[in-house]
């Protein structure tokens, strides 16, 4: 017996599929911000210099790893679909950017609300800062390209290759930044060496991470759902679909 | 090939000659913007010799960024970028042609000019020679990375903003790069770091976006 492997790079399979993993993701998401949230304000310590208001980090630090990796996946799906010519790559690359963003800007602000108790200002002018708001701005431009431009195929492979162009220049970008100033404390969580905080706190992090992972998955899906039969709404399955569901 | 691609330059360059006002232009804006900022911040000669720099390299930037549009649209309009698309040679060479004969109209007499305006902010002649050298490595990247979302907005509405949209982020390491090289020539530290490294961009954008652009014409002619 052979694998399909392409069973579900069509629309018409992906869709069921996609509705059945953004439920399952949906719920496990619920949970573990459930989880995460209970860890994070009720079982973590208290930070000895920073008091309570550390605890944004819960949030904070989650959404910025997704806001980075999901600008990666996105230019994954792009580079797929400028690779293979794959209706579906373009699909997920649109429906992503809007989490993206989403989580980009969770980072900035959760940020700027940290940085007032410790910095003492809302807002400055430090790498991580700054090369965080410019993915802001990257994911805004694929997003107006795609808007602007009405036919599809053409959205989805130039809003692609803006994507491929942005992900080369994220790491220019963050080294041009962090050379130019830096004020932000050093990564407090990194592979290479042991962590300089409590296991309780590097938990509740870890499952909020998951929390927000699961919760992308979810999101991507649904509006990946939409798009799909936006797209489709000439074919037979997603007119069988919209029969069904009214 | 060379011949072809020497072709493509001349043509571009006539062009240009032909409606030279489009290249004054884009020169009065960039010397109007400048001008604008001892207006709006103060004449307090040691700010401007500290700001001048910067405001050289943002000006400068905004100033090529305003020139992007003219890059591809005449020739998408007439339908000579679909011949030259069908032509023999590649299209990423073409593009490289005409980015470089983009820059020699909208680039270098930003360059040529910028001498005089730093002399408006009290720059000293070391710090001066940094900057024009700054300049004249980094213009080309601008009009390099601006060959893409030129040819990525070929056609669409309201193509100039999404333009500066896409384009803005795109130029950061530039400008950060660019303006820090006269910066750490006046605190004495020498500005070569910042020139070699503005040379590599030059480098890495001339190798790589042309062909990055020509992708993203046949995306947009298609």
């Amino acid at each position: 017996m052979s694998i399909n492997w392409f069973k579900y790079s069509s629309p018409q399979t992906f869709f069921p599929l996609a509705g059945r993993l953004a439920l399952g993701f949906g719920a496990l998401a619920v949970l573990a911000c459930a989880a995460g949230l209970y860890l994070g304000f009720f079982v973590a310590p208290t930070d000895a210099q920073q008091g309570e208001s550390y605890r944004i980090i819960f949030i904070h630090v989650p959404a910025a790893w997704m806001s980075m990796f999901l600008y990666v996946v996105m230019a994954f799906w792009a580079g797929l679909g400028l690779a293979f010519n794959t209706r579906l790559s373009g699909m997920m690359a649109s429906a992503i950017a809007p989490t993206g963003a989403l989580f980009t800007f969770i980072a900035l602000w959760t940020g700027s609300l940290w940085g007032k108790p410790a910095w003492g200002t809302w807002w400055v002018w430090d790498a991580r800062l700054t090369s965080e708001l410019i993915l802001l701005f990257l994911y805004f431009g694929f997003m107006a390209l795609q808007a602007a431009i009405d036919d599809p195929r053409r959205a989805d492979k130039a809003g692609a290759l803006l994507a491929l162009v942005g992900v080369v220049n994220v790491p220019i970008i963050y080294f041009s930044v962090k050379w130019w100033n830096t004020l932000h404390q050093g990564a407090s969580v990194s592979l290479t060496k042991a962590p300089t905080m409590a296991a309780t706190m590097l938990a509740g992090m870890l499952v909020m991470s998951f929390a927000f992972w699961f919760y992308s998955i979810a999101a991507v899906l649904l509006r990946a759902r939409c798009i799909m039969l936006e797209r489709e709404r000439s074919s037979d399955w997603a007119a069988q679909y919209a029969r069904g569901a009214a | 090939m060379v011949a072809a691609l020497r072709c493509v330059i001349v043509r571009d360059l006539r062009l240009a000659a032909r409606r030279s006002s489009d290249v004054m232009t884009v020169v009065l804006f960039f010397v109007i913007v400048v001008s604008l900022f001892p207006l709006g911040i103060g004449a307090e000669p040691k700010l401007l010799r500290t700001v001048a720099p910067g405001v050289l390299w943002v000006a400068a930037l905004l100033a090529s960024m305003l020139a992007l549009g003219r890059m591809f649209a005449a020739d998408h309009a007439d339908g000579t970028l679909e011949q030259m698309m069908l032509g023999a040679t590649p299209l990423g060479l073409v593009v490289a042609a005409r980015v470089f004969a983009h820059w020699l109209v909208s680039g270098l007499p930003l360059v040529l000019i910028s001498p005089v305006l730093a002399l408006q902010f009290d720059l000293s002649q070391e710090l001066l020679g940094v900057v024009v050298l700054s300049l004249a490595l980094g213009t080309p990247v601008l009009s390099l990375i601006g060959a893409i979302g030129a040819a990525l907005t070929l056609g669409l509405r309201g193509a100039g903003t999404l333009l500066s949209l896409l384009v803005l982020p795109l130029y950061v390491p530039v400008l950060i790069i660019g303006a820090g090289a006269a910066e750490a020539a006046a605190s004495g530290l020498g500005g070569h770091a910042q020139l070699l490294l503005l040379g590599a961009m030059l480098i890495f954008a001339g190798a790589f976006a042309p062909w990055a652009a020509a992708v993203a014409l046949r995306i947009s002619v298609e």
